[in-house]
């Protein structure tokens, strides 16, 4: 397959950033989307130009390192892939694609398509965990949990930490994967024990570290990879008022 | 080389109590003075570092991701073992202490692999309490299934998501202590090289991978958790950015690297499709448990679609040959048994390298909604990469490079050579032997972790004044002077190759000469190739751009440079060890069937290696293994 790209390129987080135009020849449309931009890169340092930088790791879609808005959508928009595992024989010989980083104020560019999420980081250090001290724990069975339960949990638990769904949203909110993480612990009982301060704190670091509002358009969902569902930011809206009012009227 | 494994006496149950008994300890109020360093933190250096500063240890972590969730850890699929005998099938600590000593091929220290076993139950709990959301039964208790090497059901599972579970576990209790400030995390950071003070292993220079700044962090003791090298083969299922400086550097300075040829060729992978494949994706051993592996039985059906193949004319080769466990053979036999019906000419697909993994009879027995609920993240990851459905026809798989069983040598209280260095995890070379058994690496990297480590560290530090050294002294001039040499002389190079296009070539070479099946020959030739891959990186790569900025290409040619110096320690290692035992297959050393034949006599051993200098040969010494709990025997899986 032959290629036209647009690339951001941006030297740093304080410079300023521009699209440049590439042409790529002789994509096997079995390689991955990143395995493509590796081809360009290969091209650019072989003729002594710098390459474009992004992030990746795994290359299996589990770690949540790749990001890359395509054409416009976080992760190129095929249902539940990861940029890592989207593949060339989704697109057309000759197409022209817009390759651009997450964006959101929340996430500043470090370089080309390189992001920092490291907001991200800060909402689960605020409260994404349940406390219990290594050796303390009971028996793994002393408490059974319904099969639903469970699987509830794994569902909302299977979240990447990618940052899609903030780069999706219109007013870059997190809702969605703080609502992820926040319905994972809440959900399950060993979790009920701290679920009004972990609420809480997850949903002060969330605004303290510029994400924006939800205001319920669903984008963050459609574009999540691991189709974590909008149920979560419900569920954390309910959990969290609950915790409000039990802070105004005592417990 | 000092290789006193330091091993409690005692029986061999009572080894680790009577150990933790005797070691010294450090009062609580005590702890707060001293600092150490975590260099990695997926499962083992996280869970390490979350587990230390709970005790009131300063811990200061480096991993060179955007944050620690991204450890590669992550992408373990199937599970991880524990000796819970939930099942009532006849599991226990020995029995699991047993099958880890078999798996490994008699090639693994017993004190330390029944430690393992008797851990393993401590870490499902621990694992429970942190909302792990482990798959679980009607009833609501936790569900098991069963993995090769083991005819019982002891792995607990995540659906095909284990270690993205239980990483993200060890990342919230990490995340915790982040939050108190009991751990400093810095996060995009490499380590460049390790720094000694009088022999003491007692800080790191690291690289801020965003700025270029390089950097020195001192300490009281140094704990590398940086995982394996399966990436030296370029191609394999680890994570683009895993690689081998950390560990490589520790080796340079005085540690003892034990077993490098010991690596894990995994059977169940998505075949190769092209060259500008970047990396394998693995399928999950787990798929075993109901997909059945076969080929053609002759070599003209091979061309035809599988649903024209008539049952009668596919050899189930694993069950023909391996009856008793089957499609569940252990990973090692399961990959040359693979490699073996290719290299008839036997093989399906592409380039014909490859076999079938069926779940058919499965589907038709349970239902695709079962096959779903228990693999369907797998078949959407195998679709995605191939563009077909395992629902409706086999998968096609091939062995790919995985795990790295061999590692820095590290005795019972997982410290190195080098006083002061401690390793856990997937980089050091203890538990396995030469053949890991599937789940058993989860179990591991936690096992270090979260028990051992926090019980064995501070026998070390009870004896160091805390707070007695610090970057301003000699030692760290000296080596943030050479880190930053290296650096420049890799940026002024400036000739015609990438660092990806030597890393390919050296890949290619390790694959073919120093893979599945190596012989004296083979080893002998990469041994005369590998200087000239060298000389070519030192002579004409090109980086291009400045250290001073987020330079990717930069990072992958520093990387290569350690892979180079490693593939040539595997080789030697290779070659030495003159027998096949595990995932080190010795063309030489086989039986008519083509199974592996060790050399107890010889090899019943860790081999050690001692740096001597770039480019001299390094020293072998050795570590003998005594097996006295479990007896030396041939390793029957028929």
């Amino acid at each position: 397959m032959n290629l036209k790209l647009k690339i951001w390129r941006q030297d740093e987080t304080s410079g300023a950033g521009r699209f440049k135009d590439y042409e790529i020849r002789d994509v096997s449309p079995d390689s991955s989307f990143l395995e493509m931009l590796d081809l360009l890169n290969e091209k650019l340092v072989e003729a002594g130009e710098s390459p474009v930088a992004f992030d990746s790791d795994c290359r299996e879609g589990v770690c949540g390192m790749c990001s890359l808005t395509i054409n416009g959508v976080p992760h190129g928009g095929h249902r539940g892939t990861t940029t890592c595992q989207l593949h060339m024989r989704s697109f057309n010989d000759g197409d022209t694609i817009t390759i651009e980083p997450f964006r959101a104020n929340a996430f500043p560019v470090l370089r080309d398509l390189v992001v920092d999420r490291g907001g991200f980081d800060e909402i689960i250090q605020a409260g994404g965990f349940i406390t219990c001290r290594t050796g303390s724990s009971q028996d793994a069975n002393e408490v059974p949990i319904p099969k639903p339960v469970a699987d509830d949990a794994f569902d909302f638990a299977a979240c990447i930490g990618c940052g899609a769904c903030v780069a999706a949203c219109k007013n870059a909110s997190a809702m969605l994967f703080t609502g992820a993480k926040v319905a994972h612990l809440n959900t399950l009982p060993q979790g009920k024990a701290e679920k009004d301060r972990r609420t809480l704190a997850m949903v002060a670091k969330m605004d303290d570290a510029g994400f924006g509002n939800c205001r319920n358009y669903g984008e963050c969902s459609a574009a999540c990879p691991k189709e974590i569902p909008l149920d979560v930011i419900a569920k954390m809206n309910r959990d969290y008022a609950v915790a409000s009012v039990k802070g105004i009227i005592g417990k | 080389m000092n290789l006193d494994a330091r091993t409690p006496d005692g029986p061999i149950a009572e080894k680790w109590s009577r150990h933790k008994f005797t070691n010294k300890l450090v009062n609580p109020a005590n702890r707060r003075k001293y600092h150490v360093i975590m260099v990695g933190t997926g499962l083992a250096g996280g869970s390490a570092a979350a587990t230390l500063a709970e005790q009131g240890y300063n811990v200061t972590a480096f991993c060179y991701q955007d944050s620690p969730r991204r450890a590669h850890s992550i992408a373990a699929q199937g599970g991880i073992n524990a000796a819970k005998n939930y099942q009532n099938d006849g599991d226990s600590v020995h029995r699991l202490f047993y099958d880890t000593v078999k798996g490994g091929d008699f090639r693994s220290r017993e004190a330390n692999v029944h430690r393992l076993s008797e851990v393993s139950a401590n870490i499902i709990d621990q694992c429970v309490a942190q909302g792990v959301p482990f798959a679980r039964e009607y009833g609501g208790l936790l569900a098991n299934r069963s993995f090769g090497g083991a005819q019982v059901s002891r792995t607990f599972y995540a659906r095909g998501a284990t270690g993205q579970q239980l990483l993200l576990g060890a990342y919230s209790a990490l995340s915790r202590q982040i939050g108190l400030g009991a751990v400093k995390m810095y996060n995009r950071h490499e380590m460049l090289d390790l720094v000694l003070v009088d022999g003491h292993a007692k800080g790191v220079v690291t690289r801020n991978l965003v700025t270029g700044e390089v950097k020195s962090w001192a300490a009281d003791a140094v704990i590398l958790a940086t995982g394996g090298y399966s990436n030296v083969f370029y191609l394999s299922t680890n994570a683009t950015g895993c690689n081998s400086i950390a560990t490589m550097r520790a080796y340079k300075k005085g540690a003892g690297f034990a077993n490098p040829c010991y690596t894990q060729i995994h059977p169940t992978c998505i075949p190769q499709s092209g060259d500008h494949q970047s990396k394998l994706t693995l399928m999950s051993e787990s798929l075993r448990n109901d997909g059945r592996v076969w080929v053609p039985t002759d070599v003209a059906d091979c061309e035809k679609p599988s649903h024209q193949i008539p049952e009668e004319a596919r050899d189930y080769f694993l069950e023909r040959k391996y009856p008793s466990f089957g499609n569940l053979a252990p990973r090692d036999i399961a990959s040359r048994a693979a490699k073996e019906a290719c290299d008839e000419g036997r093989g399906v697909g592409p380039g014909k390298r490859g076999v079938y993994l069926d779940f058919a009879d499965a589907i038709q027995r349970l239902g695709a909604s079962a096959i779903k609920e228990r693999y369907g993240n797998l078949f959407d990851i195998y679709q995605r990469i191939t563009g077909d459905s395992a629902y409706e026809k086999p998968m096609r798989i091939y062995p790919a490079p995985h795990y790295t069983m061999g590692g820095l040598w590290v005795d019972y209280n997982l410290q190195s050579t080098i006083p002061g260095l401690f390793v856990i995890g997937e980089a050091n070379f203890s538990d396995h032997g030469a053949n890991r058994l599937g789940a058993s690496a989860l179990m591991q990297g936690l096992a270090d972790g979260y028990f051992v480590l926090p019980n064995t560290l501070p026998n070390y530090l009870a004896g160091e004044k805390p707070g007695s050294i610090d970057t301003g002294m000699e030692a760290f001039r000296q080596v943030e002077a050479d880190v930053n040499a290296f650096t420049n002389k890799l940026l002024s190079i400036n000739g015609n190759r990438t660092a990806r296009s030597l890393h390919l070539e050296l890949g290619r070479l390790m694959w073919e000469k120093c893979g599945m099946a190596r012989n004296k020959a083979g080893l002998e030739e990469a041994l005369q190739k590998i200087p000239e891959i060298r000389e070519e990186f030192e002579n004409n790569l090109k980086v291009v751009g400045t250290d001073k900025e987020l330079n990717q290409e930069l990072e992958r040619a520093g990387r290569l440079s350690e892979f180079l110096n490693l593939a040539e320690l595997m080789c030697h290692d290779a070659l030495e060890r003159d027998e096949s035992c595990g995932g080190h297959f010795r063309e030489e050393h086989q039986t008519d069937d083509g199974e592996a034949v060790r050399n107890d006599e010889r090899f019943a051993h860790a081999a050690v290696w001692e740096y001597k200098g770039l480019g001299e040969k390094p020293v072998r010494h050795v570590e003998e293994l005594g097996f006295k709990d479990v007896k030396l025997a041939i390793r029957s899986y028929k």
